[in-house]
């Protein structure tokens, strides 16, 4: 047993031990881990189960079901493009293939120098003003194949502040 | 008087620079010598005018919009001048806002969301004290009375469901808010928790007193990280001032109240999928019976209400239920708030009361396409709501009417879409959606979606197109009729209306785009 926790970082842990005693604290753990450590290691995965009294294939399943809980480290900053109608009125479809294009990765890849995971997203709330884009807490409206390029650019550039 | 600049902290003016222009319009002040209070407040919802920004030197507030960094210098050399080439004047008087009626967002964008003082000032918490002195079945009655029904798209009177819960049998209840907001086209809960978070807590307080509930969760997607951030500071600042906890305003009630968040899974916007999801499972959807109402969180009776729903509460217990039930047509009382999306001149939020017509709001309101080319096609409801064509566009808005016509209102998402569009693209992207979230506890959901994109990729390479339009036919029909919930069940509804209101689309050769 204590072997598969010698691998866990102790923020798995820590949260576990802090929301466990929650009604329903699987969500809130899970989203405790991957604010932290950016995903959910598999080595978290029966501590969590042992922590709530239930299988590790219950907790599996519902990390899996979840399109926001990953089980692998993303890269540096997760951009998420908004797939949904609205977004599509005002011409996600081709900002879609540009991004993948540009970044030379499909959904759910991340590129080859870890600074970038594409994500699907449906729906950001964003609607008036699309096609959105999140990029962590923030998101960008009107965004077009120019502005994305711009944004790759930021996201990927180490800025030099000079004063 | 100090001038007080109000720029706007909520998502749409965020994602069009309004954070850059706050801190701007401070840095630029300070360096003229120009004493001046930056209120963050939130959006108006006229957000083809975002980032707007607004000025009150004592005499009223006046509009400045779209403001972009680029223009906040000539903005303060102006001293927010009714010249300046933004200037819109006074923000009550702009067409767009006043000829709407703001019942459940007459705060949207005037105060300062998480200022409890602000709320306060404006009504905040007269309803919660209203209802500190009726019984239980005094405030159902009201709630019955107003014929508030269901904001999340099913329509379901709210007092019968709040009946249902006060009488049930349970040491312990619940009140829960749907605040999955997962319909494309749609933003109105987004705007009550940014915007006047408020509003939702004396909702649920007032919902928990009704009921006998003490404890309440907002079950909130992880998609509005700043809606998050407002609610947590509101209910920690409502905590602090005593309106909630275990003494509500010495009254001796309880009531606490906690965000949690999903994780990307719009099936859990579903009630019961929603309430799996809150016990820490999969969000498979329920069998009902037994409904929430008798059999819901933790298998304990439960409120399940959208965000609108019980935002709505705190005016009926304030104004009066007569007041909120003077609005609308028939059975569709009071108001409901248009969302006005996708390829639109002029989107935003639209509060109007039930019964003007879809014209009125994508031409006179929206101002039609952005693109400025001809609307083709409008989705209204969310991803699982019909497509409409502008012959259709002088039903009347309510709910009876859009049902009428085989079409729901739901949510009051409008995405608009010129004629660029494809419809038959559209219809598969519905199946593909339900592909994406089907949780996959029912056949016809779960296998049907697949099938169906598969069909409509068949029909659009123009293979056996009148074999593959009638396998498409009846493949609906047994989602409609066999699917659990409404993910399954509805899913059709954008496709058969693009295939029979847009057959062309559906009729091109082979290979050609």
């Amino acid at each position: 047993m204590d072997e598969t926790q010698a691998g866990v970082p102790d923020t798995v842990e820590t949260i576990v031990t802090s929301l466990k005693h929650k009604p329903g604290a699987l969500l809130p753990i899970l989203h405790g881990i991957q604010d932290h450590l950016g995903y959910i290691p598999d080595d978290a995965i029966p501590v969590i189960a042992r922590a709530l009294r239930i299988t590790a294939a219950d907790v599996h399943g519902v990390v899996s079901f979840y399109h926001y809980f990953r089980s692998e480290q993303p890269g540096r900053h997760v951009v998420e493009l908004c797939r949904a109608e609205a977004c599509q009125a005002r011409g996600a479809r081709a900002l879609e293939a540009h991004a993948k294009a540009r970044l030379g990765v499909d959904y759910g890849q991340t590129t080859t120098d870890r600074s970038i995971t594409l994500k699907p997203v449906y729906c950001l709330g964003n609607c008036a003003t699309g096609p959105s884009v999140r990029v962590g807490e923030h998101i960008k409206g009107r965004m077009d194949p120019a502005r994305f390029d711009r944004l790759v650019d930021d996201l990927t550039t180490y800025k030099l502040e000079l004063n | 008087m100090s001038l007080r600049v109000f720029v706007p902290c909520e998502t749409t003016a965020l994602s069009l620079g309004a954070g850059d222009v706050a801190t701007l319009i401070s840095r630029e002040a300070e360096a003229r010598g120009l004493e001046i209070e930056l209120v963050r407040n939130g959006s108006r919802g006229l957000f083809w005018l975002e980032p707007l920004v607004e000025v009150d030197d004592g005499t009223g507030r006046r509009a400045f919009g779209p403001v972009d960094t680029a223009d906040v210098a000539s903005l303060l050399d102006s001293h927010f001048g009714d010249d300046h080439p933004l200037a819109l004047g006074p923000t009550d008087e702009l067409p767009w806002l006043k000829q709407q009626q703001r019942v459940t967002f007459a705060r949207l964008g005037v105060t300062d969301p998480v200022s409890l003082n602000d709320y306060r000032a404006t009504g905040g918490f007269d309803g919660l004290h209203n209802a500190l002195e009726l019984t239980p079945q005094q405030l159902v009655d009201k709630v019955k009375a107003s014929g508030l029904r269901g904001r999340g798209g099913a329509a379901f009177p709210t007092g019968i469901k709040w009946q249902t819960v006060l009488d049930a049998a349970g040491a312990q209840k619940y009140i829960v808010c749907n605040a999955d907001e997962g319909d494309s086209g749609t933003f109105a809960d987004r705007l009550v928790m940014e915007c006047d978070p408020y509003m939702l807590i004396e909702g649920m307080i007032i919902a928990g007193l009704a009921v006998g509930a003490t404890q309440g969760y907002i079950y909130l997607r992880e998609e509005y990280p700043l809606a998050h951030r407002h609610l947590d500071l509101a209910i920690a600042r409502a905590e602090a001032a005593g309106y909630l906890g275990n003494n509500i305003q010495n009254s001796g009630r309880a009531f606490a109240l906690e965000v949690r968040l999903g994780a990307g899974a719009y099936i859990c916007g579903e009630e019961t999928s929603l309430l799996e999801s809150l016990e820490g499972k999969r969000g498979m959807v329920r069998a009902k019976p037994p409904l929430p109402a008798i059999e819901g969180l933790f298998g304990l009776p439960t409120v399940v209400n959208n965000v609108l729903s019980l935002a709505a509460v705190p005016s009926i217990l304030r104004d009066g239920p007569e007041h909120y039930a003077g609005f609308g047509v028939e059975r569709s009382r009071g108001t409901l708030p248009f969302q006005l999306a996708g390829n639109i001149a002029q989107g935003g939020l639209v509060e109007l009361a039930f019964g003007h017509s879809l014209r009125e709001l994508i031409e006179d309101f929206g101002g039609g396409s952005a693109s400025g080319r001809p609307v083709r096609a409008v989705q209204v409801g969310g991803p699982l709501g019909a497509y409409l064509s502008p012959a259709q566009f002088d039903t009347a808005l309510d709910y009876e009417a859009f049902s009428a016509i085989g079409a729901v209102l739901g949510h009051g998402g409008v995405v608009v879409f010129d004629d660029s569009v494809d419809m038959a693209e559209q219809a598969r992207f519905s199946m593909e959606f339900c592909v994406e979230e089907s949780c996959g506890k029912c056949t016809p959901c779960r296998i049907g979606s697949t099938r169906g994109v598969e069909v409509i990729d068949r029909i659009m390479r123009g293979e056996n197109r009148d074999a593959n339009m009638a396998l498409l036919e009846d493949l609906c029909d047994t989602m409609i009729q066999g699917s659990l919930c409404a993910m399954g069940g509805m899913t059709p509804f954008p496709v058969k209306s693009a295939y029979t209101l847009f057959p062309e689309d559906f009729q091109r050769q082979g290979g050609e785009a």
